[in-house]
């Protein structure tokens, strides 16, 4: 058994190592990326909310804007799929309805489960919307049959709007900030830290000690300076652009560090000093030669980086100095759960957290794998 | 040699601390208006008026009708001998205000700091030496689930977990009765009793990064030929890992103080407004909301600086503890 089993395992090690020998750096990159189990997971879960941020109108059932006086603080519904009637059982998803009860005496007002059912069905129609501001269309991903009926997966607030399409469309925002923060940074740090790193001497000292500035720096009081200048009556969009931003100033460092070593550690390899011997022009040294070297450690930083501007999005808008309500982001909706009274009555607005613990660890499990598998000739 | 080298970083603090107020000016001078406006309006809305001669008066004291950079000197000059200036929103100096504040802030985060080295040492050391075992599993898990948490987001939950479970407000470093009580030893004591809250809201994000640095050095450091030749020798295992590779691994416990501190200053800042601490955080918010400009100054500076110093502190520390560091 062994001794069959041995040639077929260095004929398969063999293709292997012919395989390897051909691929390209980002095949390889990507074999050893695979390995992570937890990256490859969290490359989905990025996926997936990205997918989400782009068709947040389709996916979530409701208006996210859109107050329901007739929900107010309804408790989640969970969806069920195993429809049994009459004693036939078939698959159909459904949550029970809510009853609405007012307490005589304190005026409280509370929801019972009741046992009537409200059927979901896919591709269903719900309210309208503009498509991409393209075409205007009723389809959701998920709809009530009944079009007057409405369903609540992740509850509802204080002025009973879906929390659930509140969800899906803070994610739009917070997801976004994130990349644009990063574009913002990337230029940033590529300028700064490859200056830094390919002059070296006097123009690395500055750029040094800047870093080191910046990054002694407490950003959140910092932050709350600059936002607090803001003026509040400002436009969403010019309001998002300016808080992208204000987060995206931290978030070059990190990368400028990196950029810089990685210059100082390839300016004298072969490759580099042949091309200056050459007498190819410094920008195409720089651009042509040394930064696509660099390029899958410069995504693994700035996988590594977006976390950060989403955290810090969300702990602007949290205070109250970041986007401001039209806006929905996952900051501005954990700042309904600030008050004690309100996520004591209902916890589920403890759900765009959720969202941003997620997202957050996903990146960083992302970033991480990344970052390994960036240097595939390293092991 | 070594005084040469602390004496040089003292002097490097000098243009840092510069550069600081700089960035703290130019961020109380952003917003529109200047002081005076808002403090017309703030006495506006008290129906309070100001004659002509004492706006011209405020104006030409704070200099606001002269260039910036004059503003700044005539700013920096009078922070200097200690005058932070006034603040309109409480109409005190500025000075009475902060100092309670910072000392409590100062407090809270030398508590966290203390926290997380007393947490990440053993389990950063625990995770390396049984590598790979269901603790270092679950200390990984804990680890991450608190790199990802934002602050607030955590204390939110600890005081959801106090009001529903235990009924009890979690808020406040002090009960009422020590409220506005002078110090006394009643008071410390129950300033322990809330602190441990803020403490570790604030501790567990950087006690999670931590853990993670101490596991990785400490694992670098764990394969080494030493290690093996105090082994082969006999000693035990306990005093073989704590008296070699663990001294090794520790330079960036040290070195952290630089990094944790701006983000223990800056956590601080947002857990205190959530669990309405009296720290630095909830006024210089509500200065910044209220565009109460000296106050909010002060505060920026005064925190930023904190930082600074850490920077410092850190660095020397690092030097005296490890001859391998080269000061030059």
């Amino acid at each position: 058994m062994t001794e069959t089993s041995v040639p077929e395992v260095s004929i398969r090690t063999g293709q292997r190592n012919r395989q390897v020998a051909i691929a390209s750096q980002w095949q390889l990159t990507w074999w050893s990326f695979k390995k992570h189990k937890l990256a490859t997971v969290s490359l989905w879960v990025v996926g997936l909310m990205y997918f989400i941020s782009l068709f947040c109108e389709f996916i979530a059932p409701d208006n996210p804007s859109k107050p329901n006086r007739r929900s107010v603080y309804q408790p989640p519904q969970m969806i069920h799929f195993i429809d049994k009637v009459d004693g036939s059982t078939r698959i159909r998803p459904y949550v029970y309805k809510m009853n609405r009860i007012r307490d005589p005496e304190t005026l409280r007002i509370s929801y019972e489960r009741s046992g009537d059912k409200i059927y979901l069905k896919l591709f269903g129609e719900g309210p309208k919307y503009e498509f991409w501001g393209l075409w205007e269309t009723k389809i959701h991903l998920l709809a009530t049959e009944n079009p007057r009926e409405k369903f609540f997966l992740f509850g509802a607030d204080r002025l009973g709007r879906d929390m659930f399409s509140r969800v899906m469309y803070g994610t739009r925002i917070s997801m976004s900030i994130g990349l644009v923060g990063v574009a913002i940074s990337l230029v940033l740090g590529i300028l700064l830290g490859g200056l830094s790193g390919f002059y070296g001497g006097r123009v690395d000292v500055v750029i040094q000690r800047l870093i080191e500035f910046v990054l002694s720096l407490p950003t959140i009081p910092i932050w709350l300076a600059l936002a607090a200048s803001l003026p509040p009556s400002w436009p969403i969009y010019q309001q998002y652009f300016v808080i992208t931003l204000i987060v995206s100033m931290v978030g070059w460092t990190e990368l400028g560090r990196v950029v810089r070593g990685r210059f100082l550690a390839m300016k004298n390899d072969d490759f580099v000093v042949a091309a200056r011997l050459d007498g190819v022009s410094e920008a195409r040294v720089i651009f042509r030669h040394m930064l696509p070297s660099l390029t899958s450690h410069i995504i693994a930083s700035l996988t590594l980086a977006i976390p950060l501007m989403i955290l810090a999005e969300t702990g602007l808008s949290f205070l109250g100095l970041g986007l401001q309500p039209p806006a929905i982001s996952w900051g501005v909706l954990l700042k309904e759960a600030q008050n004690i009274i309100s996520i004591s009555q209902a916890p589920w607005l403890f759900i765009p957290g959720g969202a941003v613990v997620i997202a957050v660890l996903a990146f960083n499990f992302l970033g991480d794998g990344m970052r390994d598998a960036a240097d595939p000739y390293g092991h | 040699m070594i005084w040469r080298y602390i004496l040089k970083r003292v002097f490097w603090m000098v243009p840092f601390l510069f550069a600081v107020s700089i960035v703290a000016f130019l961020l109380i001078q952003a917003p529109p208006g200047d002081f005076l406006t808002t403090y017309m309006a703030k006495l506006g809305e008290s129906n309070e008026v100001l004659d002509q001669a004492t706006i011209d008066n405020l104006r030409q004291r704070f200099g606001l009708d002269q260039p910036i950079y004059v503003q700044y000197f005539k700013w920096i000059s009078r922070l200097i001998v200690g005058d932070f200036g006034m603040s309109f929103e409480w109409r005190q100096p500025v000075s009475d205000l902060v100092w309670e504040r910072m000392g409590l802030t100062l407090c809270l985060s030398f508590a966290t700091l203390l926290f997380t080295w007393a947490v990440a040492f053993p389990i950063g050391v625990y995770s390396a030496v049984r590598k790979y075992s269901i603790g270092d599993y679950i200390a990984t898990t804990i680890g991450f689930i608190g790199i990802a948490t934002p602050n607030f987001l955590l204390a939110l939950i600890l005081m959801y977990i106090g009001v529903v479970y235990f009924g009890s407000d979690v808020g406040g470093l002090f009960s009422p009765e020590f409220k506005n009580a002078a110090w006394s030893w009643a008071k410390v004591w129950d300033l322990m009793k809330h602190l441990w809250l803020p403490v570790v809201v604030l501790g567990t994000s950087a006690t999670a990064s931590l853990i993670r640095i101490m596991r990785a050095n400490l694992l670098d450091e764990l394969n080494k030929p030493y290690v093996d030749t105090a082994r082969a020798k006999g000693l035990s295992e306990f005093w073989l890992i704590m008296k070699y590779p663990v001294r090794v691994a520790l330079n960036p416990f040290i070195s952290t103080i630089g990094w944790v501190l701006p983000n223990l200053v800056s956590g601080a800042v947002v857990t205190a407004i959530v669990l309405s601490l009296p720290t630095a955080g909830p006024l210089m918010l509500q200065a910044l909301l209220s565009q109460d400009m000296f106050l909010a100054g002060a505060f920026v500076l005064l925190l930023s600086s904190l930082t600074v110093v850490g920077m410092l502190i850190s660095d020397i520390l690092l030097v005296l503890l490890d001859p391998r560091v080269k000061y030059d």
